[in-house]
């Protein structure tokens, strides 16, 4: 007889996570998945490409439900199976509608909720967080109604998510508690050029900037976001974009041991040795997740551990970003910031927008920022995660792979 | 509409005719080798076949200029007139001098002589020939008892040894050695020996090299000449009838056996003998000397060396044997029969003959002819500095480069009170100093004669109208002559006017006195004068046709009419090395540049050869001093120092450094040669010794170097260390510094863009932990400028990147490509650029041999071009091969 699987979320990791496990051990499990959103699964981070109407959503489905039939997957999508508890001790989980199932081994790969800011206001209508299909459907509906859009937060979803309401005729405003925008992906110098290029879109910019409270009218919609500086912007729809935590909520109420989220070892493992997570919902050494990349690599070592080959370890390896709004090219990977350790290898095109930053320490590449041309952006990654010792290279370094090769 | 008109090269002394197609309109000309000349048979060299380039008005002066300020003719030439006349009145004719150019014309230089030496009544006037030819004309006339060379090209097909002493013909004089060759291809029994320290482009036809230790040249001739006795190979019959003084001669090389000169010249005992053995053995000799010879201290005693085994031998002035003096400048031999030296007077006529002054005071009518010779050139310049010469009129020459004690020239001119200078070029470091500058015509505007090597006068002629307000230098000082007072015997109207009266003056009571006899010209006509074809002098009653050859006859100029062997005591230069100066600095000239680079460098492929005043040392040197090669190098005399590009070659004697004599401080900061030159000078012909200075090598450590490229010209002269060089497109510099550029962003963009074109324009690529600095500056997709700086890394190859400048935009991939400095992946680098007339690369070349398994400089040339024109890089593509 087979073990039992069951996976909680049908998102991105714990899916990934499944692929790899039928392909390493495809006969291993029964498979038992909770999802709250109801639909298969899918690719999260092509909402952004919904949003600016260059995908569709049968486009960023990753597995439909016929995929779950195939592989005798028992599904369990919408918000009524949710699931609301782990029975450790009866090693079983229990959705919202009492859907059941037992499991031997257990996968919580719950993702992440959005941050939603402590400020008044905050419940009002046309106030959204940017995390799933009904978000998408809910800005998409406003861009039709409504003129004035605010997004806050000029990370990497924030701006996409302004890119999109803009592309969609919004007047958008966005608004970063932070004078370089990105400032976790990209140094000053890209920001600035970042920034020239959406407001060359139309896209507004308040920054630094920090939020005192969203005003609403009579009928509980927000209509104005104020500011700690006296000033307020007119405002119809508001999309949060500051950050994610990982949602542990469930895992934390089961007994698992939590910290900022649910802590995991090099197996992916949680202090149940029968339970593993995957994904945003876990801390790993003190790190939590918020890209795509080390989830597909986490995904690989949980399914090595689940179909009991018991090999990989997971390693947190520097993370590129990408952001994917059309026509704008940047690539950022490591330390990209550096200190007084490090040394940089600048080069910049101005006309054509383009700046790329290479970081070295001790003659390794430890960080790079590629703004307008990142056509050798894999490559520097690859020199990163190898380590490899770039002294004969260094001379051609920023100028690409090929010069190397023609060397 | 385009014209043909004959014309002759402006350059060295071979005299090369040229046919330009000239399309006036466009301002074009379009130069080819005249194949009916006798100097040249259609073929040119780099730089003759690059004129057509050279022919813009860029760097031309334009109008006159007093202290900088434009003005008129009439305002300049009153006040060189008022001048003049008031020093001359207060202080006396020799308080003033006209330092004068084989540049000039033979009619310019008749007039300044005439009103310098008949009407001032000064002989203070001299020429850079000094620095080029005077050792010759003193040992001509002390064995000759005239300034004759009594042979002629056509001797080299005729001869069977060729002897190439103290000259690189194949660089200074690159036609002559291409003749040279073509004649060894058709007769394999023709040998060449090659005498010099250096083992020169022209070692490349030599059948045997003898590097001789440095100023030895007397020494070896000397024993040939005992050696000849020794062997009994003397032509007694010849030196019986006609020559004196043969025991004397002989007796003093007593001493000088083969082992003795080898030992002394620091030769293989063997090389002498084999020369010797081909000396003596040989009828069909010519000994063709150059500046090896003539810089000297004592290089009229090492002509009359040369020339006394022609003597002892009977080997002069007959078909394919002779001593062949090949001069430096396309006129200096024009000057000579002028007087246009200050020991000189008149048309071959000289100051130790009380009836010769007499002579040309007649014939001038002149109210106070000169007595005695005047100061020769780095005399006139001390007298100068000292202020007794309180005036100077310099004439299409750049003292302040090419004098020995250069730095000390400046001073002079600093000092002096009244600098006028007549150019046709607006900024040389000579210029720079004129109180009064003075437009003159330039080659292809100017309109008159020159005499080449050979004797042989040609016409150049005007290519096309003048530029701006310049003028004939003969209009030109034939007007301030006017003023002073003498406008009756400087009735001028044209440049046939002068040139007839010239003729008359060779042939005055001449009556087979002088050997400088153009009396058939004396009653030329415009036209015959507008049609003059080539023509060798004598030309007279005996000889209307002109003269190809000299003394056949055994019939001298002297009072005996015989030659005159001179006993010679060979004597070292006069400065010897120490242990501050341990090292000997020879100078010269290279292929592609002429002079001081005035015009050849706005050829834009002349400066491709060699781009940067460059040192040569051999690699023992190199290791003793510490030297890399492309290092730069501060080199150092007890006179002044220079800066200059390392090149280790085994070219170069150990002990012997070897540095370009072109560069200006127009073209680099610190890249001039004469600053070092010792102000020595041979006592008899005054010629300077430049090839010998004791000096010291140092590296120069510099805190970066860097180069730019500019579509405009930029000034960088708060740089330690820079060198112009123009381009096809624009200009580049390169740099060091000897600290480090506090801002190099702002720096850079003060002087590639100090109009401040906005941050768009900007391409940059910075390492600093490696102490790379880059930056281009791109406006509409074209290449504006760039700057590589670098602290530590070697810099890239200039070439394609110069390319890119003469683009009109750059590729995508050459942009993305450009701060790298290499080619974008899959475009040909060509190398640096061996054949100029072609514009070939030695990549190219080093491709196609490759590729094509190219085996001779032939089938090179047959592919490529490469060495099919001038042939003076045949050598380099030898090398490579």
């Amino acid at each position: 007889m087979k073990q039992r699987l069951v996976v909680i979320g049908n998102g991105m990791a714990g899916m990934r996570t499944i692929e790899e496990l039928l392909l390493s051990a495809p006969d291993q499990y029964d498979i038992t998945v909770f999802g709250a959103e109801p639909y298969g699964n899918y690719n999260r981070i092509m909402l952004s490409a919904v949003l600016c109407g260059e995908k569709s959503i049968e486009d960023i489905v990753i597995n439909s439900r016929q995929w779950y039939r195939d592989n005798h997957i028992q599904l369990h999508a919408g918000a009524e199976k949710a699931v609301v508890q782990i029975d450790r001790g009866r090693q079983k989980v229990i959705a919202q509608d009492g859907t059941f199932a037992g499991y031997d081994r257990l996968l919580i790969a719950t993702g992440s909720r959005a941050v939603v800011p402590d400020i008044p206001g905050n419940d009002l209508q046309g106030v959204i967080s940017f995390r799933d299909i009904l978000d998408v459907n809910k800005m998409l509906d406003y861009c039709k109604s409504h003129k004035k859009a605010v997004v806050l937060g000029g990370g990497l979803l924030g701006l996409e998510a302004a890119n999109g309401l803009a592309y969609r005729g919004m007047d958008v405003t966005v608004i970063h508690n932070n004078p370089v925008l990105l400032n976790r992906q990209l140094d000053q110098y890209a920001a600035k050029l970042l920034q020239a290029e959406l407001v060359q879109r139309g896209i507004h910019f308040k920054m630094p900037a920090k939020t005192q409270a969203l005003l609403g009218d009579s009928n509980g919609h927000i209509t104005a976001v104020r500011f700690d500086d006296g000033s307020e912007l007119a405002c119809d729809l508001f999309v949060m974009a500051i950050g994610v935590r990982p949602n542990m909520a469930l895992a934390q109420t089961a007994g698992l041991y939590c910290e900022r989220g649910i802590v995991v070892n090099d197996t992916l493992q949680t202090y149940d040795p029968c339970v593993y997570a995957v994904g945003e919902c876990i801390q790993h050494r003190s790190q939590t997740f918020g890209l795509v990349a080390p989830l597909f690599e986490q995904a690989k070592v949980c399914a090595n551990h689940l179909s009991e080959h018991g090999m990989a370890e997971y390693i947190t390896l520097p993370t590129a970003t990408k952001l994917k709004v059309t026509g704008i090219n940047l690539f950022s990977v490591g330390d990209f910031q550096g200190d007084a350790s490090t040394e940089n290898i600048v080069f910049t095109d101005a006309s054509l927008g383009i700046y790329k930053k290479l970081v070295l320490k001790a003659n390794r590449l430890i960080g790079s920022v590629l703004y307008g041309d990142t056509v050798d952006g894999s490559w520097y990654q690859e020199l990163l995660e190898k380590k490899v010792d770039i002294t004969n290279i260094r001379d051609v370094l920023i100028f690409g792979k090929a010069y190397v090769t023609a060397g | 509409m385009k014209q043909t008109i004959q014309t002759t090269c402006p350059y060295c002394g071979v005299g090369c005719g040229i046919t330009a197609q000239v399309d006036a309109a466009k301002h074009q000309v379009e130069i080819k080798g005249d194949a009916s000349h006798p100097a040249n048979f259609g073929k040119l060299c780099s730089k003759g076949s690059a004129l057509g380039d050279t022919v813009s008005l860029q760097g031309r002066l334009l109008q006159p200029l007093i202290h900088g300020q434009p003005t008129d003719w009439t305002s300049a030439l009153d006040l060189v007139a008022e001048r003049f006349q008031h020093i001359i009145k207060t202080h006396g004719a020799d308080a003033v001098a006209i330092y004068g150019s084989g540049q000039l014309l033979t009619e310019d230089y008749y007039v300044a002589n005439k009103l310098m030496k008949g009407f001032i009544g000064s002989a203070n006037i001299d020429t850079n020939s000094r620095l080029c030819m005077s050792s010759s004309v003193s040992g001509h006339k002390r064995a000759f008892g005239s300034d004759t060379v009594p042979n002629c090209y056509e001797d080299f097909e005729h001869a069977e040894l060729i002897i190439l002493i103290g000259s690189n013909a194949a660089w200074c004089h690159p036609v002559s050695f291409q003749r040279i060759r073509a004649a060894k291809a058709l007769n394999p029994a023709l040998k060449v020996v090659v005498i010099d320290p250096r083992k020169t482009a022209s070692c490349d036809i030599a059948d045997l090299h003898l590097p001789i230790a440095s100023g030895g040249d007397a020494i070896l001739f000397n024993g040939l000449l005992q050696y000849l006795h020794q062997q009994n190979c003397v032509n007694k019959a010849y030196i019986a009838a006609h020559t004196e003084g043969f025991e004397v001669a002989l007796t003093a090389t007593a001493d000088f056996s083969v082992e003795q000169v080898a030992k002394r010249c620091r030769l293989e005992k063997t090389a002498v003998e084999q020369f010797y053995t081909w000396f003596a053995g040989i009828e069909k000799t010519m000994s063709l000397y150059s500046q090896g010879i003539n810089q000297s201290s004592s290089g009229t005693d090492k002509v009359n060396a040369i020339i006394n085994c022609h003597l002892a031998t009977g080997r002069i002035g007959k078909l394919g044997c002779g001593p062949f003096s090949l001069t430096g400048q396309p006129n200096a031999m024009g000057g000579r029969e002028v007087g246009g030296l200050a020991n000189q007077l008149a048309a071959h006529m000289d100051f130790l003959k009380p009836e010769d002054i007499a002579r040309v005071a007649r014939f001038w009518n002149s109210p106070a002819i000169a007595q005695k010779p005047g100061l020769a050139a780095v005399e006139l310049f001390d007298a100068i500095y000292d202020g007794k010469v309180k005036a100077v009129w310099i004439m299409g020459t750049n003292p302040v480069v090419s004098l020995p004690n250069a730095d000390k020239v400046k001073q002079a001119l600093q000092r002096c009170e009244f600098v006028v200078v007549s150019d046709c070029i607006a900024n040389t470091d000579t210029t720079a100093l004129a109180q009064v500058l003075l437009p003159a015509q330039g080659w292809s505007e100017k309109d008159g004669t020159v005499t080449n090597s050979e004797r042989c006068i040609s016409r150049q002629r005007a290519l096309f109208k003048p530029a701006g307000d310049a003028q004939p230098d003969w209009w030109i000082i034939t007007q301030v002559a006017r003023r002073m007072g003498f406008a009756h015997a400087f009735a001028y109207q044209s440049s046939v006017d002068i040139f007839s009266e010239h003729a008359a003056l060779s042939g005055f009571e001449n009556n087979g006195l002088r050997d400088f006899d153009i009396s058939a010209f004396a009653t030329i006509s415009a036209h015959a004068y507008e049609q003059l074809q080539p023509t060798q002098w004598p030309v007279n009653q005996n000889h209307p046709e002109g003269t190809k050859r000299l003394f056949a006859d055994g019939q001298f100029f002297t009072a005996s009419g015989k030659a005159q062997f001179i006993a010679i005591t060979p004597r070292l230069p006069v400065n010897s090395l120490d242990a501050d100066y341990p090292l000997v600095l020879n100078t010269g000239r290279l292929r592609d540049q002429w002079h001081t680079m005035t015009r050849t460098a706005l050829a834009t492929k002349l400066n491709q050869h060699r781009p940067e005043p460059f040192v040569e040392i051999h690699p023992q040197d190199a290791e003793r001093y510490g030297l890399l090669p492309g290092c730069l190098a501060s080199i150092t005399s007890k006179w002044g120092s220079m800066l200059a590009r390392v090149q280790i070659t085994e070219t170069q004697q150990a002990g012997n450094l070897f540095v370009p004599m072109h560069w200006t401080e127009q073209y680099a900061s610190r890249g001039r040669m004469g600053a070092l030159v010792n102000p020595v000078f041979d006592p008899l012909s005054k010629q300077p010794e430049s090839k010998h200075t004791p000096v010291r090598i140092e590296v120069y450590q510099p805190a970066w170097t860097g180069f730019i490229l500019s579509r405009e010209a930029i000034s960088v002269n708060d740089v330690d260390y820079w060198v112009k060089i123009n381009h096809e497109q624009g200009f580049g510099y390169e740099l060091a510094g000897g600290t480090l550029l506090e801002d190099a962003l702002t720096w850079t963009k003060q002087h590639l863009s100090p109009e401040q074109a906005d941050d768009k324009h900007w391409q940059s690529y910075v390492d600093a932990g490696k102490g790379v600095f880059r930056l281009a500056r791109i406006d509409n997709l074209q290449l504006h400028s760039l700057i590589f700086i670098s602290t530590q890394n070697p810099l890239p190859e200039r070439n394609w990147l110069i390319s890119l400048l003469a683009q009109p935009t750059l590729s995508a991939s050459e942009r993305q490509a450009l701060l790298l400095g290499l080619p974008p992946v899959g475009t040909p680098d060509v190398g640096a650029i061996i054949c100029a007339c072609f514009n070939v690369g030695a990549k190219t070349i080093g491709t196609a041999i490759k590729e094509r398994g190219l085996k001779t400089y032939q089938e090179v040339g047959q592919c490529l071009k490469a060495g099919t024109n001038c042939g003076s890089c045949v050598p380099e593509i030898k090398a490579l091969l």
